[in-house]
């Protein structure tokens, strides 16, 4: 579903984020990314959304890649995922319930759709009561169950967190971990890049540690778990 | 101490400041406008006034004294027809004396009546006027048969068409200059506008927005833009021909082609310069 192929990933100034990165995801796994700070977790799940292209080597998501994914294609791949971030990136000057309209906005779709699947997004999210408020009314956890909404709305194949409890204090980010895996256990998959190794710890889900951009562990490569059967998806 | 309002907690909406850089960029691009147009309209009425003058230019052809009536009545009729003459009027010696007491009051005793010689005044059409043209024209005629002397104030045409060029080469050039700084400020306007919109932007290409779809609105926004500040430039440069008008020389205004041209050009520069911003910032995020 998602491959990486001896991805390199150099920056004009010579430094090197990625060295030779080889990595499988299958449909609906959960996978944690730990490594220190510019360990390269957070430039490798840019190029799980195209956001960087690899210097050298190639990254599939579904049916794109790297290689050849022109500026559309890029806007096609990021509906079907969602991307959530430390800083909840939401709109000040909007409501909960139109930032994440604002994501089907975006990509055209007919209003009469968006209410109900928003009204859904945020319920999923436990902010059902909370959809007229504006970000810098809610809490930290609350802006970011808002952004999760935007980033499921759409009911992506994977979903992207990228530190996304860095932020929050440790009650907060037990509820949105929480949340993180009810979604998993909905089909989702999630690739989520993390410092607090207390959370990874009492999980039980494969662990990519990066160091210097390389894969220093790999807890449960699924590869060899029948790729071929994965690559059906 | 009473509690802070609900307030304190309210959004700030930046709805107050976009309108503020809303309003802004219009005033600014009204403002490149005006200064390109009262730059135009000092061109305008530069050709306005050199073309008065020009309309001036004649050639006058003295006829000898032998000549009968209707041999100048047959020259005028061959004159008619060189294709860039206008007009030809003819100038009888009663007329020439007349006009020269008029002109020169004071010296009217001087004039007796046959002091003047029997003359037809050439006028040439638009655009030729220029020096090649008339001396030509009047080397032509003074070759005609009955034809003593033909002037037609060489030193003077040339001199006119010299300071008409010059207008023309320094017009140019400081419209193009106006022009480029106007592209410049109201691109950077827009660039402005685009920037205070970068988060927006960002999360519409992380949710997957195409290009067309977050270009749309600027560009629509900078073509609304640019034409409200056409027309207010339009408005300011009208008041101001207005005010010199009435308080400092008479002036012509553009007629409405060319104020249509102005206000269409503000619009072009608005949508031009919003796909260059958001051009250039999209290839950024």
């Amino acid at each position: 579903m998602i491959r990486f192929s001896e991805v390199t990933k150099r920056y004009p100034r010579g430094h090197t984020a990625l060295q030779d990165v080889s990595l499988f995801f299958g449909r609906g796994e959960f996978v944690f990314f730990t490594g220190a700070s510019g360990a390269g977790k957070s430039t490798l799940l840019k190029h799980v959304y195209f956001a960087e292209r690899p210097s050298s080597g190639e990254v599939r998501v579904g049916a794109h890649q790297s290689k050849s994914a022109g500026r559309r294609d890029v806007a096609m791949l990021r509906r079907k995922l969602g991307v959530i971030f430390q800083d909840f990136q939401l709109l000040e000057d909007r409501t909960a319930e139109a930032n994440v309209a604002f994501a089907l906005e975006v990509i055209g779709m007919p209003r009469a759709q968006i209410g109900p699947k928003v009204a859904r997004a945020l319920s999923q999210v436990g902010l059902a009561s909370k959809g007229t408020a504006f970000p810098s009314q809610l809490s930290g956890g609350e802006q970011q169950r808002v952004a999760i909404a935007r980033a499921i709305v759409n009911d992506p194949f994977v979903l992207i967190a990228d530190e996304p409890t860095g932020n929050l204090d440790e009650r907060a980010t037990g509820a949105i971990f929480q949340l993180l895996r009810d979604i998993n256990a909905a089909g989702t998959a999630v690739l989520m890049a993390t410092h607090d190794l207390s959370i990874v710890r009492n999980a039980s889900y494969r662990v990519v540690e990066l160091a210097d951009g390389r894969v220093a562990e790999d807890s449960s490569p699924t590869e060899s778990v029948g790729s071929a059967a994965l690559e059906a998806f | 101490m009473p509690p802070p309002p609900d307030d304190a907690r309210a959004p700030r909406r930046p709805a107050g400041r976009s309108r503020l850089l809303s309003m802004l960029s219009v005033a600014t691009i009204a403002f490149s406008l005006f200064a390109f147009g009262v730059f135009g309209l000092v061109a305008v009425n530069i050709r306005d006034a050199l073309r008065q003058l020009e309309e001036r230019v004649e050639i006058r052809v003295f006829l000898d004294d032998a000549m009968s009536s209707n041999g100048a009545v047959e020259l005028m009729d061959r004159v008619k027809t060189i294709p860039e003459v206008a007009r030809v009027d003819y100038v009888s010696r009663e007329a020439a004396l007349e006009r020269a007491r008029e002109e020169l009051g004071e010296f009217e005793d001087v004039f007796e009546a046959n002091f003047l010689p029997t003359s037809i005044e050439v006028h040439l059409r638009e655009g030729a006027r220029d020096p090649q043209t008339v001396r030509r024209i009047a080397t032509g005629l003074e070759v005609e048969e009955g034809v003593e002397e033909v002037r037609f104030g060489e030193d003077w045409v040339q001199k006119l068409y010299d300071i008409r060029n010059l207008a023309t080469i320094i017009g140019l050039i400081l419209g193009a200059v106006s022009a480029a700084i106007a592209v410049i400020i109201i691109g950077a306007t827009i660039r402005m506008t685009v920037l205070a919109r970068q988060r927006e932007i960002g999360i519409m290409r992380l949710v997957g927005a195409t290009d067309w779809f977050i270009r749309r609105p600027f560009l629509l926004e900078g073509f609304t833009k640019g034409v409200a500040g056409g027309l207010l430039a339009l408005a300011v440069t009208w008041a101001t021909h207005l005010a010199v008008n009435e308080y400092v020389i008479r002036t012509v205004f553009f007629d409405w082609r060319l104020a249509l041209a102005g206000v269409l050009g503000g619009a072009a520069i608005g949508f031009l310069g919003s796909l260059v911003s958001v051009g250039r910032h999209l290839r950024e995020v």
